[in-house]
């Protein structure tokens, strides 16, 4: 096809959308007022399970099931780039070096480290009160255990990371999702049903599954992006190919 | 006040993206990237919707850029010569 063609087609396709896509915008409410239909109804049912945060409450209770699917993508991009990115045969595996690092880098790392995952434990484990939640705290969490490569090198990073660990617990929180939507099927009579006591408005324990739910996409979430980018980082440090000798442009 | 609050966000996010799609060599665009991260997370905290700010911030700010990033590093290291530039080559591909 012709750069014509397609540019042709393009604009076909561009200006159907366009058309549909204004003929819909007008019907949307306005932007801006006080008026939300599907907010009001959300904020009343995550109120009658006393969760504090209703996006929380949308994602684990009202709406459980849709994140049950969002779930697996994550452990499918980490089982993916596990199987693209092991080691070639034509791949050789080469130790990583200490490095030199400047005093106030390290005393940055040092400090901010042990900060940042306490921040990333407060977000998940404060999910059904505050905003964050598992999938906020957990990606902080995973960026947080690389301040250790930052303010310190490679090896340093590595001892923090017990990828087997960390490669069981991404699985059983994975797994552990369903189950509890199975327990709810048990219990309750329906797969993902808030079975459990919903506790005092606003407190840590108050909700019901949703913190449960909560933790398990946070350990998740955590355990399988550093997997992700222990991947990434193993290619580009760790890694060498066999027609080239000198070590890297660092 | 907060009228213009979102105005200036939607603006500097058209901003940068536009800047991001414009740039070519991707180790930049990285970059660019995550200046569009931190715009975006900005308008998503200015609209109310802090969740999806935090969500914004750790992805698009710090991951997506470091996964580009490292994977750029890894795929243009190759033994050529030092002054030879490495990223002339390869955005060939998406453009025609």
């Amino acid at each position: 096809m012709t750069a014509r063609a397609r540019l042709a087609v393009f604009l076909a396709a561009a200006a159907v959308i366009a058309a549909f896509f204004t003929a819909e915008c007008t019907d949307l409410p306005p932007f801006g007022t006080d008026s939300h239909p599907y907010g009001e109804r959300a904020v009343a049912a995550a109120l009658d399970r006393r969760t504090a945060n209703v996006v929380s409450s949308v994602n684990f209770d009202i709406r459980a099931f849709d994140t049950l699917g969002e779930e697996p993508i994550l452990f499918g991009t980490v089982l993916g780039a596990t199987l693209l990115l092991r080691q070639a045969r034509d791949e050789r595996h080469r130790r990583a070096e200490a490095e030199r690092v400047m005093p106030t880098t390290r005393l940055f790392g040092a400090l901010l480290l042990p900060v940042t995952l306490v921040v990333g434990v407060y977000i998940v484990a404060h999910g059904q009160l505050s905003p964050g939640g598992g999938f906020q705290g957990g990606v902080v969490l995973a960026t947080a255990l690389h301040l250790a490569y930052v303010a310190a090198d490679y090896r340093a990073l590595k001892k923090l990371r017990p990828l087997a660990v960390l490669d069981v617990a991404d699985s059983l929180a994975a797994a552990s999702y369903s189950l509890i939507g199975l327990a709810g099927l048990i219990a309750g009579g329906a797969f993902l049903k808030n079975v459990l006591p919903l506790g005092t408005f606003n407190t840590i324990t108050s909700g019901g599954t949703v913190p449960v739910l909560n933790a398990a996409v946070g350990v998740e979430v955590a355990c399988g992006l550093i997997a992700l980018l222990a991947h990434f980082l193993d290619q580009t440090i760790e890694r060498t190919d066999p027609d080239q000798q000198r070590y890297g442009d660092t | 006040m907060n009228q213009w609050l979102i105005g200036a966000a939607v603006a500097f996010v058209v901003l940068a993206a536009t800047t991001a799609v414009l740039t070519r060599e991707p180790a930049r665009q990285a970059v660019v990237l995550s200046v569009l991260g931190l715009g975006l997370a900005v308008l998503f905290a200015v609209l109310q919707a802090p969740d999806v700010a935090l969500s914004q911030l750790a992805v698009g700010t710090a991951l997506t850029p470091l996964l580009i990033l490292l994977t750029v590093r890894k795929v243009t290291r190759r033994p050529t010569r030092p002054d030879d530039h490495p990223a002339t080559g390869d955005d060939g591909q998406d453009q025609k």
